[in-house]
Parts: structure tokens; C-alpha cells; sequence
């Protein structure tokens, strides 16, 4: 620590200790590992540590127990593809969450809390009624596939919207975004409200699903639509983590340091769109992962998005796989949806992040 | 000598109202010149167009013989460097971050070494660990400054001398740190860089610039040697304000305004 010694500077708060990265990353991957073990050991059927080996079939069970096929049956069709779910939904909004803030400048940015994902869950919403309809009958059969496209057509409009409001001559301002980010969700919201009064009983259920949040429904055919986006989305974030990094100056001053703004704002976009909608098709909206885990991340590792982004992934995959164990254990044998618990954990957490940066914050 | 810049009679219209108006400047290789005029002059409009951030309605500019608008903006950042008046950063990068981020892409190590010699230029290599958003503005804009230095030189050993645009550079510094800045961009001058800087200080500008460009709404009043540029006479036509210039005994000429002139319908 040369550096404080030069004009007898004593430290203050604001020097930067940071870890070094490959520690980062590999603390995150054993935090989701610990969290995916616990997830697979508890639950309505609990299987036991000592168990767990055999019936995931890493070596043959030395007991020969009548559990072993029962605790395969569990692990293999219900409780690995929603661990698998739930680690890449938080993955993508925990990632999403990070670009989002990094396009916007803002560290308050979250795809929940200004309507992306109200915007994807109105599409997703429009779809299941519509494609429930009579004019709908021929498309019926594709609604798993139309679902996410649906909640990604959504999304990506609702950000291109809150974008061109709050942008104007390259500066963002805060206050415009926020506000604009109200406006657009309450119109999404009044739209799946819309569509709750018109729905059927059966598409009513199938709407709630999504209001919610919850990954209930996680299956193998789910996982199969979030790999791509997310094996899409970790090959983009590197390409566009320096860019989001000299964002942070301004939007004319990236284009003086020689950033292709236009280009990474369109990717950034489609991006967060492509993430956040795929996350809420599959399990609706969930809020504040995108939040709470990049802040924390960037009191630890510091905001450059080159470490911030796989770090991201992996804190987001760990805390959603913690807290949906949580979720259908809490109020066994019935389930809360993750909505409700990452609401009620991350919103104080947002409100405590606003009352420390009220001096900072200029709106 | 061999112009870097080349302005053709560009001209700035935004909703009806004309900013900038029909401006010739050429800047050679070296060059030291100073923008000045009264607020709302288009000095601001007339560097960003400069910088290829704003693209003129009318005429156009011309960076190393080519057009502006046809470089890539990786390609752009290697010719011409600009420092920005007000840069707001909200997320806790390090100075050495953001000095960092000048660089581009550089490698590694090439880049260490200028981020280090321009942090030490700037005299902020004590802070290069702590959080720019912490820092004080005179000392986040030395940290800008210390950016703007580092891509400038990555620029120039690929590709020669550029160009260093900076807009009120010296607004928020004190004293001593105002003339480091001035003394810091004669340097690079003398290497060969054309510095153009926006500025509000008629007596830095004096001192910064051999050649003073003046702007009175959004035309070009004056441009020549800071003698002519700079007399009492057009100081009063275009700021509206009777000043005396006199001289240090070095030669070295300064102004002091004396009255506000009542006012009145512009005669100019």
C-alpha cells in the first residue's frame, strides 16, 4: 500500500480492496453447489445426505434400500430440473439485472421494478388467453414455444419504450426512467388485469401462474428453452462488458473513448429482453434478483462488468436455488410462490440501498 | 505544416434555431488554439461537431484528410482525444479504472505504463486506488483529464500526432492544478498534438492559446494570434464589457474588465 503513504493520506473509506477474480468466481460456484446439494436433500420427500450419492448413481447403493427408487424418481423427474430452473432463471435475471443497470447508468435499474417483466407477463398472458380462444385453436398446440416468445416480444418492446423516454440528446436522467418505468408497468399491470376480467377459469389459473412467480412448473422441456438463451447470453456479455464499463461516462463520452454506442445499446437491449423475458416465461415474475445481487456484488468485487456479469450468474443461480428451497419448504406441504419471498426479502433491501444513497442520488 | 482538422462552412440548426453558423477552421499539427466567446456563442456545439459526436446540418469536417463521419468510432478514438466538461460517474470504479478505460484496446502491460505516467501528470498516482465517485470534482476532473491523456498517447504511437479537444478543462481546478493542465497540454503540443479547448477565462485563454477562435452567436468574430484577437475593442462589441489590456513586463498580456456598459440594443 505504497499509495497511502505518498501524501500522508490516511485510508478513508473509498479505497477499492478486491479480491482477485478466480477466488471470486470460485467462492460464487462452491456457494451454488452447497445451495444445490441442501436444495435436492430437503423437501415433501426428504432425502438423506447419505443417500444422495446412490441415487444420483455416482456409486452403487451399498444398502440395496427399498428408498432407492423411490429417491431416483424424485430427484431425476422433480427435483433436479427445478434446481436446474431455478439456477438459470436467477442466473438470467441476476445478469440481466447488472446490464440493465450498466445501460442505464443506474444502479436502482431492475427488470421487475420497471416494468420489463410486467411488460413480458402481459404478453405471456395475452398469449395463454388468445391462443386458448377459437382464432387461436391452430396455434394451441405450440404454446410452450409461443409462451417465451411471447414474453421476449414483451419485454423488448416495453425496454425500447422506457429507453426512448428516458433518453433524450445521449443523457438518461434518473427520475424519468423511474417514474417512466411506474407508468409502463401500471399499464402493463391494467393490461393483465384486462385480460384476468376476460379470462376462463381454467386460463384465469394458467394467468395467476404468472403473477405470482413461482417455478412449480419446472420441467425438463423449460430447461430446454433456457440453456440457449443463457448459453447466448454468458458468449454476450463478454463481448459488451468493456463497453458497458466506459458507459459508465456518458453516452458521448463512450463515443469519444471509441465505443460503438448504438450497437451496444441495441445489443444491451435485446439482451436484457431476451433474458428477463425467457425468466418470466418460465416462472413469471420474479422481482429484485436483479437488485440485490449485483449491488452486493459490486460492494465486494467493484463494478467492472468483465467479473460483474459471470459473477452475477452464478450469486443469482445460488440465491434463487436458496430461495426456492425455501419457497416449497417454509409453509410445507403447501408452496409459496418466489415471487412473494424475493419480493419481501428484496424490497427492504432496495428501500435500505435508497436511504444510504439519498445524498447521492440526485433525481 | 499539415492540418489535422478541416472545417468547411459547417453550420448547426436544431429546431429552427441556427447554433452554429457557417464556420472555416483549419488546425494544424501543434496548434494551441482557444475557443471563446460570450454563453450561448456555440462553442460547446461547435466542439462536439468537432469531436464527431454531433454531426453538422450543413458542410463539412475533416479529421487527417478524411471525413469524420466515415471513421469507425474505435478507428475515430485513435485520432482524436476529447475531454468532456461535466462526467457524472455513478458506479465505485478506481481512478486507475477509469483512467484505464482510455486505453481501448491496448495491451496490458503498454497500457499500464501510460495510465501510470499519466496519473503521475495529473498528480493523482497517491489516489489511484480509491473510488473516483469519492473523489472531489476538481480531482475526478484531473482523473478525466489523466483518460484523455492515456488515450491520446495510445492514439499517437500507432498513428502520429492527433488531435486533444477539451471542453472547459480548467472549470472546476484551482489555481496551480489550472496551470499544470495548460502546461501539460503545451507539451503534447510541442510533440506534435493540435489542442483546441473551449474556454471561459479570456486570461487563460491568453495564456493557453497561440491562436484565439472567437464565437459570437454562432458565427466566427475573430481568429488570428491572441494580440489581434483579443483588444479592447472587440472584447466591447461582443461580451459587452469595457476592459483594459495591459502587458507584464515579461510581455505576457492580461485584461481586466473595468464597467458593465448600460444596457442596451446590440450594435454589433
Amino acid at each position: 500500500m505504497t499509495a497511502l503513504t505518498g501524501s500522508g493520506t490516511t485510508r478513508r473509506s473509498g479505497y477499492a480492496l478486491r479480491p482477485p477474480a478466480a477466488l471470486t468466481l470460485a467462492c460464487l460456484l462452491i456457494a451454488l453447489a452447497g445451495a444445490a446439494v441442501i436444495a435436492l436433500t430437503v423437501g415433501a420427500a426428504g432425502i438423506p445426505l447419505g443417500r444422495l450419492p446412490a441415487a444420483l448413481g455416482l456409486w452403487p447403493d451399498a444398502s440395496g434400500g427399498p428408498n432407492l427408487a423411490r429417491d431416483q424418481l424424485v430427484l431425476w423427474s422433480i427435483r433436479i430440473p427445478r434446481i436446474a430452473v431455478a439456477a438459470m432463471v436467477g442466473a438470467l435475471l441476476a445478469a440481466s439485472g447488472a446490464i440493465m443497470q450498466g445501460l442505464f447508468r443506474n444502479p436502482l435499474a431492475d427488470p421487475a421494478l420497471v416494468g420489463v417483466s410486467s411488460g413480458g407477463a402481459f404478453a405471456a398472458a395475452a398469449a395463454i388467453v388468445f391462443t386458448d380462444s377459437h382464432i387461436g385453436e391452430s396455434v394451441r398446440f405450440m404454446q410452450n414455444q409461443l409462451l417465451p416468445i411471447a414474453a421476449f416480444a414483451g419485454s423488448l418492446g416495453t425496454t425500447i419504450i422506457l429507453y426512448w423516454i428516458a433518453s433524450r440528446s445521449g443523457r438518461t436522467s434518473i427520475a424519468i426512467f423511474l417514474l417512466g418505468g411506474i407508468a409502463i408497468a401500471a399499464i402493463a399491470n391494467a393490461g393483465v388485469g384486462l385480460l384476468v376480467f376476460i379470462a376462463d377459469d381454467r386460463q384465469l389459473r394458467d394467468i395467476t401462474f404468472w403473477l405470482l412467480g413461482s417455478l412449480s412448473g419446472a420441467t425438463w422441456p423449460k430447461l430446454a428453452t433456457l440453456a440457449p438463451v443463457l448459453a447466448l447470453a454468458l458468449i454476450a456479455c463478454v463481448s459488451i462488458a468493456r463497453g458497458l464499463d466506459v458507459l459508465v461516462l456518458g453516452e458521448a463520452e463512450a463515443f469519444h473513448s471509441g465505443v460503438d454506442v448504438e450497437r451496444l445499446k441495441r445489443i444491451s437491449i435485446v439482451l436484457v429482453s431476451a433474458m428477463t423475458g425467457v425468466a418470466v416465461s418460465v416462472c413469471g415474475v420474479v422481482g429484485f434478483v436483479g437488485i440485490v445481487v449485483p449491488h452486493l456484488l459490486r460492494l465486494m468485487i467493484g463494478p467492472a462488468h468483465r467479473l460483474l456479469l459471470p459473477a452475477s450468474m452464478l450469486l443469482g443461480a445460488a440465491l434463487m436455488v436458496g430461495a426456492d428451497t425455501l419457497a416449497r419448504t417454509i409453509v410445507a406441504p403447501a408452496e409459496m410462490p418466489i415471487g412473494i419471498l424475493t419480493a419481501a426479502i428484496g424490497a427492504p433491501f432496495f428501500l435500505g440501498m435508497l436511504l444510504r444513497q439519498r445524498g447521492l442520488v440526485s433525481l | 505544416m499539415t492540418a489535422i482538422l478541416e472545417a468547411q462552412s459547417i453550420s448547426m440548426t436544431v429546431g429552427g434555431a441556427t447554433l452554429v453558423d457557417g464556420i472555416d477552421l483549419r488546425i494544424e499539427a501543434g496548434e494551441m488554439v482557444a475557443i471563446v466567446g460570450p454563453n450561448g456563442a456555440g462553442k460547446s456545439t461547435l466542439l462536439r461537431m468537432l469531436s464527431g459526436d454531433l454531426r453538422p446540418t450543413r458542410g463539412q469536417i475533416r479529421l487527417k484528410q478524411r471525413d469524420i463521419h466515415s471513421y469507425a468510432p474505435r478507428q475515430l478514438a485513435y485520432h482524436r482525444a476529447m475531454l468532456s466538461q461535466h462526467v457524472n460517474v455513478t458506479f465505485p470504479f478506481t481512478v486507475e479504472e477509469i483512467v484505464h478505460m482510455g486505453a481501448g484496446d491496448t495491451g496490458r502491460a503498454a497500457a499500464q505504463r501510460l495510465v501510470d505516467a499519466a496519473l503521475g501528470e495529473v498528480g493523482l498516482a497517491h489516489f489511484s486506488h480509491r473510488q473516483l465517485p469519492t473523489l472531489s470534482g476538481g480531482e475526478q476532473q484531473r482523473a478525466h483529464f489523466a483518460r484523455v491523456l492515456v488515450q491520446l498517447a495510445c492514439g499517437e504511437e500507432q498513428h502520429g500526432p492527433g488531435l486533444l479537444l477539451l471542453d472547459e478543462p480548467t472549470s472546476s481546478l484551482d489555481m496551480r492544478h489550472q496551470i499544470d493542465l495548460v502546461e501539460t497540454a503545451r507539451r503534447r503540443a510541442q510533440n506534435g498534438t493540435a489542442v483546441v479547448a473551449v474556454l471561459h477565462d479570456l486570461n487563460l485563454a491568453m495564456r493557453f492559446a497561440d491562436r484565439i477562435v472567437l464565437l459570437h452567436r454562432g458565427k466566427l468574430a475573430v481568429d488570428g494570434g491572441r494580440a489581434e484577437a483579443i483588444t479592447a475593442e472587440t472584447i466591447r462589441r461582443i461580451f459587452e464589457v469595457d476592459v483594459t489590456i495591459d502587458y507584464t513586463e515579461g510581455g505576457v498580456p492580461f485584461l481586466l474588465p473595468q464597467t458593465m456598459r448600460p444596457a442596451g440594443p446590440p450594435t454589433a
